[in-house]
């Protein structure tokens, strides 16, 4: 597959966003990604909304922001969101994206990136280990709300 | 988190395998590699063998060469073959202050197994080459 780029989200391009996460989690959220969009889909200094095209089609996309002193650390970039289309996997276009996020972290100064994954997402948790992340010194809590 | 000899020697010669998937090897060659006896190593090889993970090849100059996907082969799919990470024997009559601590070990046993399910062989490669290069 010839990726043609990799650029900022365009307002149109929300709909085949939304289409590539459903097609991932089986839940299409409309107002979520509405709200990613308003927030990092333009020209915010601090967070990047992504996606590559091939031909006219959003192959996948990749969402992130460079926040301060989250959790106590110091700045540092979050990758909060990545998805590639199946029929697009295992062409290193993942990969392509997370490099590209990265550019954009380091171009603001920051020299750490980390992400939060659920340890049963066995497939994106091998796919981040295979680009060389390693544990965060973080452990993740909660609770029930009764 | 303490894994079994066996299990480490089959991870161990796994990777040895995966880093060179054409090369053949003998049981020996590793075992002396990483201070086990062959007859040992020989059973482990075996067994990874039978798993799929290794190709054997029979009579002269034999030894074996990788046979999975490195790509998708994980340390999870190794070490059970070997043991059962975090298995406790369950026990009827227990006190709270037990239930407890095997809640919090229970917590620690389960993010160990989601590292060993992350982590395939060409991950473990990878890692094996930024951890040789000097710094």
């Amino acid at each position: 597959m010839h990726i043609k780029k990799i650029r900022a989200v365009r307002g149109a391009d929300l709909p085949q966003v939304i289409e590539i996460d459903a097609g991932i989690t089986g839940l299409a959220k409309p107002d979520y990604w509405a709200g990613i969009l308003k927030r990092y889909g333009g020209r915010s200094p601090q967070g990047f909304f992504l996606v590559c095209e091939a031909g006219k089609t959003v192959q996948g996309y990749i969402v992130g922001e460079v926040r301060d002193w989250e959790f106590g650390a110091p700045p540092c970039g979050w990758v909060f969101g990545i998805g590639v289309r199946p029929g697009a996997r295992l062409g290193g276009l993942a990969t392509r994206l997370l490099a590209e996020i990265c550019a954009r972290f380091r171009a603001r100064g920051v020299d750490k990136v980390r992400t939060l994954m659920a340890r049963d997402n066995a497939l994106v948790l091998a796919f981040f280990r295979s680009q060389g992340m390693m544990a965060a010194p973080f452990i993740a809590l909660e609770q029930d709300l009764e | 988190m303490k894994l079994q000899r066996n299990t480490l020697l089959a991870l161990y010669s796994v990777l040895e395998f995966a880093a060179e998937p054409a090369r053949q090897r003998s049981a020996a060659a590793i075992a002396a590699k990483y201070g086990a006896s062959p007859h040992h190593l020989a059973k482990v090889l075996r067994k990874l063998g039978r798993a799929g993970l290794l190709h054997a090849a029979r009579g002269m100059g034999g030894g074996y060469r990788f046979a999975g996907n490195a790509k998708r082969v994980t340390l999870m799919d190794v070490i059970e073959l070997f043991e059962d990470v975090g298995a406790r024997a369950p026990r009827r009559r227990r006190r709270a202050e037990e239930k407890a601590l095997e809640a919090v070990l229970a917590e620690i046993d389960e993010t160990a197994r989601a590292t060993f399910r992350s982590i395939t062989l060409k991950t473990m490669l990878k890692l094996n080459g930024r951890l040789a290069q000097p710094r």
